[in-house]
C-alpha cells in the first residue's frame, strides 16, 4: 500500500533551489577572477602533482580569459544573495527544528562509514536512518560550514585591513585566498557526488526536493 | 454554478482501511487497497504538476532576471546593476572604514620581489629633473607647485606592507615616503571635500580617491622602494603607496593632486573595475 509522506519543508526546498544557481554563479565568477592569477597546485615543496589551471588556450576557448573585472563585479554582487540565502537557511533549520535531522550525532561517523560501504556494494544492509543517513548528515552539515568558510575567507580577502584580524586568523592574505579556493574545489566535489547519489536514488527522492513529498510502499 | 470558493485540498493520505473491520472478502480488501493507491497516485500527480509548474515559472523568472542583467546598458564597462552593486558595497565599506585600523606590517625578512605590473602613464621619455607636483583646489589658495626637495622636507616614513593586486597576487614591499595627510595638512582642502584626484603627467593614468582613505596614516607619497629611490617602472619620481587600496589605485608618477567634490574619473573604474577598490 502506498503512502504519501512529507519530506522537505517548503522553505528548505526554496533555499536549496535558490542556492544552486547562485553558488554556480559564484563559482563561475570566481573562476574568472582566479584566471588572472591561477597559482594553486597539489603538491609538496618543489614537487607538484597537479597545477590547478588549464592551458591558456583552453581558458580562451571557453571564453573565461580576460574577464577579471566582470568576474569581480558579479562576485561582489551575488555574494550578498549567497550570504543572505545561506544565513536564512541556517536560521530556518534552527527555529524549525530541522537541524535535528541534519546535524551529525555521536553515531554518525561510524554509520557514515557503513553507508559508504553499502553504497560501494561492499555491505548488504544500510544502517537505519531517519530523514537523512549518517553520510548525508555529515555532508549536509559540512557544506554549510564550507559556506560559512567561504564567507569568512571571502571577507578576509575582500577587506584585509578593516577585517585584518580575520585575515590574520586565516594566516594572512595569501592563505585566506588559498582556503577560499580549496573550499570552492570542495563544492565542485560535493556537486559531483551529490548528483551521482541523486541519480542513483531515483525519481521519487529527487521529486521530493521539488514537491516536498515522497511516496512510500508500506 | 456555485460561487463558493474552491478550497484547495491539502495533500493527505486517504484513510487506510481500519483494522477492526472484519474482512469478509479478500477481494474487497484488494479493491480497497487499489482504490487507496489510486488516490495516492492522483495526489502525487497533482502535487508534481503544481511543484514543477511553480519551479518552472521560478526558473524562467530567474533566467529572465539573468538575461536582463547581461543585457543592461553598461556603465564603466559593466552592466549598470552591477555598477550599482559596486557602489552600494562602497557605501558600506566607507561607513565601516576607520583610519585607526592599520594594515599589517612585516619584518624586513618578509620583503618579496617587487613585481612590476602596469605601465600606463609611464611615458618613455621621462625626465625626473623636470618633475614637479602640482596641488590644486587648496582651501583659499592658488595651486601649489612642489619639487622633490619640498616633498622630502616633510617627515620621512618607512613601512613594510603588503601590496595586493586586483589580479590576486600580493607582494611585500618596503616603502619610503611621506604621509599624504602631512602634505594635506600644509595644503588643506576646503572643509568637507569628498574626493582627491591624482593624475600622472599628461593624464596617462588617473585615479579617484575618497578623502578618508587619503587621510589614513599608511597612505604615503612614496619616493623610495626597498631602500632605493623609486625606479622608472615603479613610478619615479613620486607614487602612491596605499595599503588600504588595491594596487590599481596606487598611481605611479603623480604629477597632479586635486581636491574636488566631483567624483574623479578613474582609469580602471572606466574599464569595469570598482571605483573604490578599498581594503
Amino acid at each position: 500500500m502506498k503512502t504519501l509522506e512529507k519530506k522537505h519543508p517548503r522553505a528548505i526546498r526554496w533555499f536549496h533551489w535558490i542556492n544552486f544557481p547562485i553558488l554556480a554563479l559564484m563559482v563561475w565568477s570566481g573562476l574568472m577572477i582566479y584566471w588572472a592569477n591561477p597559482v594553486f597546485r597539489v603538491g609538496a615543496g618543489k614537487h607538484t602533482l597537479v597545477k590547478m589551471t588549464v592551458a591558456e588556450k583552453t581558458w580562451e576557448k571557453t571564453h573565461m580569459a580576460f574577464r577579471l573585472a566582470e568576474g569581480l563585479s558579479l562576485h561582489f554582487f551575488f555574494m550578498w544573495f549567497f550570504a543572505i540565502n545561506g544565513i536564512l537557511y541556517v536560521l530556518y533549520t534552527i527555529f524549525s527544528g530541522e537541524w535535528r535531522y541534519l546535524v551529525p550525532d555521536r553515531r554518525s561517523l561510524k554509520e557514515a562509514f557503513l553507508v559508504v560501504l553499502h553504497d560501494l556494494h561492499l555491505r548488504k544492509e544500510a544502517p537505519p536512518q531517519r530523514k537523512y543517513n549518517a553520510a548525508q548528515r555529515i555532508s549536509y552539515t559540512a557544506i554549510v560550514l564550507m559556506g560559512l568558510g567561504s564567507l569568512l575567507t571571502g571577507l578576509a580577502i575582500y577587506k584585509p585591513v578593516q577585517f585584518g584580524w580575520l585575515t590574520f586568523l586565516f594566516g594572512g592574505y595569501a592563505m585566506a585566498r588559498f582556503f577560499h579556493f580549496w573550499i570552492t574545489v570542495g563544492y565542485v566535489a560535493f556537486f559531483v557526488v551529490h548528483i551521482a547519489q541523486v541519480i542513483k536514488t531515483g525519481w521519487n527522492n529527487f521529486r521530493a526536493m521539488v514537491i516536498g513529498y515522497e511516496v512510500h510502499d508500506v | 454554478m456555485s460561487d463558493e470558493p474552491v478550497s484547495e485540498p491539502e495533500p493527505e493520505t486517504p484513510e487506510a482501511p481500519a483494522e477492526d473491520v472484519v474482512i469478509a472478502d479478500e477481494e474487497a480488501l484488494r479493491n480497497a487497497i487499489a482504490e487507496h493507491d489510486a488516490g495516492v497516485d492522483r495526489e502525487v500527480r497533482r502535487l508534481t504538476r503544481r511543484g514543477f509548474i511553480v519551479g518552472g515559472v521560478a526558473a524562467v523568472a530567474g533566467y529572465g532576471a539573468w538575461k536582463f542583467l547581461r543585457l543592461a546598458h553598461r556603465e564603466g564597462g559593466v552592466p549598470w546593476p552591477l555598477r550599482r552593486g559596486l557602489e552600494a558595497n562602497e557605501r558600506i565599506s566607507e561607513a565601516y572604514f576607520s583610519t585607526h585600523r592599520l594594515a599589517r606590517t612585516f619584518p624586513p625578512a618578509a620583503i618579496t620581489n617587487a613585481r612590476i605590473n602596469g605601465g600606463e602613464g609611464l611615458e618613455a621619455n621621462y625626465d625626473p629633473a623636470h618633475w614637479r607636483l602640482r596641488v590644486e583646489g587648496i582651501d583659499g589658495q592658488a595651486p601649489a607647485t612642489l619639487t622633490m626637495s619640498d616633498i622630502q622636507s616633510f617627515p620621512r616614513r618607512d613601512m613594510i606592507t603588503e601590496l595586493k593586486c586586483i589580479e590576486g597576487w600580493s607582494i611585500i614591499v618596503h616603502w619610503t615616503g611621506t604621509r599624504l595627510s602631512d602634505l594635506m595638512q600644509k595644503f588643506p582642502p576646503p572643509r568637507g571635500t569628498k574626493y582627491v584626484a591624482m593624475e600622472s603627467p599628461g593624464n596617462g593614468y588617473y585615479v579617484g580617491l575618497d578623502m578618508l582613505s587619503c587621510l589614513h596614516p599608511q597612505t604615503l607619497l612614496a619616493y623610495g622602494i626597498n631602500g632605493a629611490p623609486l625606479s622608472w617602472q615603479h613610478g619615479a619620481s613620486l607614487r602612491l603607496s596605499m595599503p588600504v587600496k588595491y594596487g590599481y589605485k596606487q598611481i605611479k608618477r603623480i604629477a597632479t593632486i586635486r581636491y574636488t567634490n566631483v567624483r574623479p574619473p578613474d582609469f580602471w573604474a572606466e574599464r569595469g573595475y570598482d571605483w573604490y577598490g578599498g581594503h
